[in-house]
């Protein structure tokens, strides 16, 4: 297949039997945000971009097809965050890597999340606090592509904006960001694409 | 050896206290009597007919025969791990894995006792390969089925954790780790508790067997040994087995989670 020009995700005739099929194209920077009822296929949607279900279609990055990485360099690089975050350890520090610590400190101030969170353990931690915390371990790997659902779901207004900066940051440095929101002010302020999922397919908004 | 020849009437004395066990469950309103009854009468049942399976094949002394009554234990002690876990596959993968891990489990330990230790001539004699075939099933049938009831229920459990790790770029086997280990231990903890308890709180029912057929106590105490290593060989063999096709079965070439192919037993 051909590489689809300035694009940083392509996404082409993307189909499940659950939902689709989904066409989508984002150059770098550029934010797509969809909104829509719950069990829409919002995160089906996503799922498939980070290759979690089963689906046939393409997805490209920048001049490089799904096709072409391994399951997890792929997912390195479009980088799913759920909505409900899963933990697997005991502390927060343990869920990110060891040599980034410096790194992990400055962007969890970023977030409004005080450092000696870090050492905390999973289950002491706010939903809100959760949820930010799932969105760090994601942007520590840096990928150029972010998959984000709900990101502010569980989140104060002032945090919302915190989070808000750290998107419009990373979009800044060239990264595609889809984001499935209930918040259509944000979907407003921080898309440049905006579609509205129904029934399990996808429509301009 | 002076066997203690059991006659019909010391059976019937014992089984005065099944009738015990009626009396008290009606007394009590337990309303256990029927199932006390039927149990205790297909358990002679079951056991009579296996007596006289075994004696025909002894008497048989054909290798064909001593395999086809091993392969038959070993599809229902795999019928049994496939049955046992809430969770299961929408196709016959279940017992696919309950009959496969079983099998080689039980074959691999088995031959290797009756080769090594046992050396009985030939070394597929019947008397021998049946019982010890019988005694290691029961064991890598209780590891298997506690192995993978405990993988399918922690992988449901442990679904968003095991796909975060997946999203965050870790290999699936890596993120199956955990409930990999998680399962092979809990698999293995009946044998482990086994061997700790032998001779302490527990005596083990082969040796007693052989003591109370007249077998010196010491004589009897080795066999145990033996036969408890084997056990132990052949449970974790069976919960390495199962835990690894288990997970296995559960993914793809893109190395994804596949719980779509699990069904919830309602």
């Amino acid at each position: 297949m051909e590489h689809p020009g300035s694009a940083r995700l392509s996404i082409r005739s993307l189909q499940s039997p659950l939902a689709g099929p989904f066409s989508l194209e984002l150059t770098p920077g550029a934010c797509a945000a969809i909104t829509g009822p719950s069990g829409s296929g919002k995160s089906l949607f996503l799922r498939m971009i980070a290759d979690l279900d089963p689906n046939t279609g393409e997805v490209w990055l920048d001049a490089r097809e799904r096709a072409d990485f391994t399951p997890p360099d792929w997912r390195r690089q479009a980088t799913y965050v759920a909505a409900e975050a899963g933990w697997w350890a005991e502390t927060v520090a343990d869920h990110l890597p060891a040599t980034r610590k410096e790194e992990a400190r400055d962007l969890a101030a970023e977030l409004g999340l005080a450092p000696d969170l870090l050492d905390a353990a999973i289950a002491r931690l706010s939903t809100g606090e959760k949820q930010r915390f799932a969105l760090l371990r994601a942007l520590l790997l840096g990928p150029p592509v972010l998959l984000l659902d709900e990101p502010t779901g569980a989140l104060d207004q002032v945090s919302v904006g915190r989070v808000e900066q750290v998107m419009r940051a990373r979009l800044a440095e060239g990264v595609a960001l889809v984001m499935v929101t209930h918040d259509d002010a944000l979907a407003l302020r921080l898309g440049d694409q905006h579609y509205r999922m129904n029934e399990r397919k996808l429509a301009p908004a | 050896m002076n066997t203690v020849s059991l006659t019909p009437l010391d059976l019937a004395v014992a089984a005065s206290l099944v009738v015990l066990d009626a009396v008290l469950s009606l007394i009590l309103a337990l309303r256990l009597h029927r199932q006390i009854a039927i149990a205790a009468a297909r358990m002679t049942l079951q056991l009579i007919a296996i007596g006289y399976i075994l004696r025909l094949v002894f008497k048989l002394n054909n290798p064909l025969a001593t395999l086809a009554i091993v392969v038959v234990m070993v599809l229902i002690a795999g019928r049994e791990v496939a049955a046992r876990p809430e969770q299961r596959f929408k196709d016959l993968s279940n017992l696919a894995l309950g009959a496969g891990s079983v099998a080689l489990a039980t074959f691999v330990t088995v031959i290797l006792a009756l080769t090594t230790a046992i050396r009985p001539q030939p070394w597929f004699d019947p008397r021998y390969a049946v019982p010890l075939a019988g005694i290691i099933l029961g064991n890598v049938l209780n590891a298997a089925s506690l192995t993978l009831d405990s993988l399918l229920s922690g992988v449901v459990k442990d679904r968003t954790a095991i796909e975060a790790r997946l999203c965050l770029g870790s290999s699936y086997w890596q993120a199956m780790g955990g409930p990999i280990r998680g399962a092979i231990r809990r698999g293995l903890l009946p044998i482990i508790n086994q061997m700790s308890a032998a001779g302490v709180v527990t005596l083990p029912g082969i040796m007693t067997g052989q003591i109370l057929a007249g077998m010196d106590p010491l004589e009897a105490v080795k066999y145990q040994i033996l036969l408890m290593f084997l056990l132990s060989g052949g449970s974790g063999l069976a919960a390495v087995v199962i835990a690894y096709l288990t997970a296995w079965r559960l993914t793809d070439p893109r190395q994804r989670l596949r719980l779509d192919r699990l069904k919830s037993a309602a």
